[in-house]
């Protein structure tokens, strides 16, 4: 798939404010007043600077606003709710923790499970598609959750918490790249089951339809990145939990904080990028690729 | 609403015969030049005179060579275009309702004034029939000529898909394939037609008819043959020593 830096900037950036936000919600005595303010207000740039990068890919985004009428069959229409209702809800709570230091902990509560429910149903839009097998999978959503957990974990200042998160979001990340690698063989979708023709013998693209290339071919058949895969695997590793570790354990000081973070922060975007270039859309076999 | 419908009136498609087939793209050619000028947006094309052209096809051709294991290689040439699945997945995921299948005939359609763009659907189909269009920014799909087929200011023999109506060779047919004794269900029937990638549970209207079996030579030789036999099978005399010494360099 066409790795949109739009797409992996939504999924990175408001998985991490999603995260944060659930830590705040969940926070038995959230913090109040200026550094709340400060702290809701990096959940909502991460989080809705998302949202809205997630907008820049559409062919129309004038209409995007129709999105949200087809909530009983799309993933994507629930997402746009759950996004909503979790912003709504984490907002007032925000609010009354901002300027009355009022913390109620039932709102904070439903807020960041809407949290976790909007990653979720983010995650769903890519496991539900049976197309891209390296996707179709229930570990990819469990992976999502433990990515927006680890980092917003982070991000709130958890630092044991948020160390062990990203460890499991780590060792996660590695078995879900080993076992995605033999999913579309084991998919069973071939270039012969795709033609029908493997009754006769085996089956190669002699010629593409189409002397240039196409949007399927833009979107779809990303070849490119597969090269590096392997290196690019280690090095989001290392920027996503080891630097990060090697940050934290170190004297705590504040702008180490922010260095691990940042660190955290390219190394799940390096992961993501690899989330999409290396995912084989099923339509590239009609064109003698993977 | 972009949930299926749980069954339709009749099932319009298509049966493409990979045997007839001769490759000639005049499908491809006729279907683009009826689309563009009549049902939603023109299909685009981007850089059509410059050193990268590409464009929007609702119905394309690729070409395959096959090889079976004890006889010569053979060409398939292979139209693709929407196969307006009962189970459609683009349909399902389309999160403004735009996409849809119609209960009376079934054909999955986009509403073009209510498609953001989004491409979710062309990621849902396994099949690479959807293509966004980039001028207009919308998703274009094959329609089965919905505007022809039931076009009563057409002749009554233009009233099939512009594909089909085409077609030199006549490889394409169009009919109800929920009717078993319609033509095309007759063709599927005899002719053992194949859905394409099954396993994707797609469950497919248009069906592919698979090229017959070849004829082979049945180990018959003609009395000739032995004649035909090569010559000089080992080089001898000084092109055999030519034929060492370069072998030794």
């Amino acid at each position: 798939m066409h790795p949109a830096p739009s797409i992996i900037a939504f999924t990175t950036f408001s998985g991490l404010g999603l995260g944060l936000l659930f830590w705040l919600g969940v926070d038995p005595d959230a913090p109040t007043g200026w550094i709340a303010f400060a702290f809701f207000l990096i959940g909502y740039v991460l989080a809705i600077g998302g949202l809205m990068a997630s907008t820049l890919h559409l062919g129309r985004p004038e209409r995007a606003l129709k999105a949200f009428t087809q909530w009983r069959s799309s993933w994507l229409s629930r997402e746009a709710w759950t996004a909503c209702a979790a912003l709504v809800v984490m907002g007032i709570y925000a609010a009354l923790l901002v300027f009355f230091g009022l913390q109620v902990h039932v709102l904070g509560w439903l807020g960041a499970i809407l949290c976790l429910a909007t990653v979720f149903t983010t995650s769903m839009i890519y496991t539900q598609l049976k197309t891209v097998p390296r996707w179709h999978h229930w570990s990819t959503p469990v992976l999502f959750q433990l990515y927006a957990l680890g980092g917003g974990a982070l991000l709130s200042g958890r630092v044991t918490t948020g160390l062990v998160l990203i460890g499991l979001a780590a060792l996660a990340q590695g078995g879900w790249w080993l076992a995605g690698d033999r999913r579309l063989a084991a998919s069973g979708t071939t270039i012969e089951s795709a033609t029908g023709l493997g009754q006769i013998g085996r089956v190669r693209a002699f010629e593409p339809p189409h002397t240039g290339s196409n949007y399927l071919l833009r979107e779809m058949v990303f070849v490119v990145g597969r090269k590096h895969a392997h290196k690019l695997r280690l090095i989001a590793l290392g920027l996503m939990v080891v630097l990060p570790a090697f940050l934290l354990l170190l004297p705590f000081g504040h702008w180490l904080a922010v260095l691990a973070v940042l660190a955290h922060v390219a190394g799940v975007l390096t992961a993501r990028w690899l989330f999409f270039a290396e995912a084989e859309h099923v339509v590239g076999l009609y064109y003698g690729k993977r | 609403m972009t949930t299926l419908p749980e069954q339709t009136t009749r099932s319009l498609g298509l049966v493409i015969d990979l045997d007839t087939c001769v490759g000639c793209h005049a499908c491809v050619i006729s279907c683009k030049g009826w689309n563009t000028e009549n049902y939603g947006a023109p299909l685009s094309d981007q850089d059509p005179y410059g050193a990268d052209p590409s464009g929007t096809f609702l119905n394309r051709v690729h070409s395959y060579e096959v090889q079976p294991d004890d006889a010569p290689a053979q060409l398939v040439h292979f139209p693709k275009s929407c196969l307006h699945c009962q189970d459609a997945p683009c349909v399902t995921v389309c999160p403004t309702g735009a996409s849809y299948k119609r209960t009376e005939d079934g054909i999955v359609l986009v509403n073009e004034t209510d498609c953001i763009g989004c491409g979710l659907c062309a990621w849902a189909c396994p099949y690479g029939a959807r293509e966004l269009d980039l001028a207009e920014g919308v998703m274009k799909k094959c329609t089965l000529c919905v505007d022809r087929i039931y076009n009563e200011t057409l002749p009554e023999e233009d009233r099939t898909p512009a594909c089909v109506r085409t077609c030199p060779a006549g490889a394409r047919h169009f009919g109800d394939l929920s009717d078993p004794d319609s033509d095309v269900s007759r063709l599927v029937a005899d002719r053992g037609g194949m859905d394409l990638m099954p396993e994707q549970g797609t469950k497919p209207v248009n069906k592919y008819l698979p090229p017959r079996p070849r004829d082979s030579w049945q180990g018959e030789v003609d009395v000739l043959a032995p004649f035909l036999e090569p010559v000089a099978e080992e080089p001898r005399g000084f092109l055999a020593w030519i034929d060492k010494t370069l072998e030794k360099l």
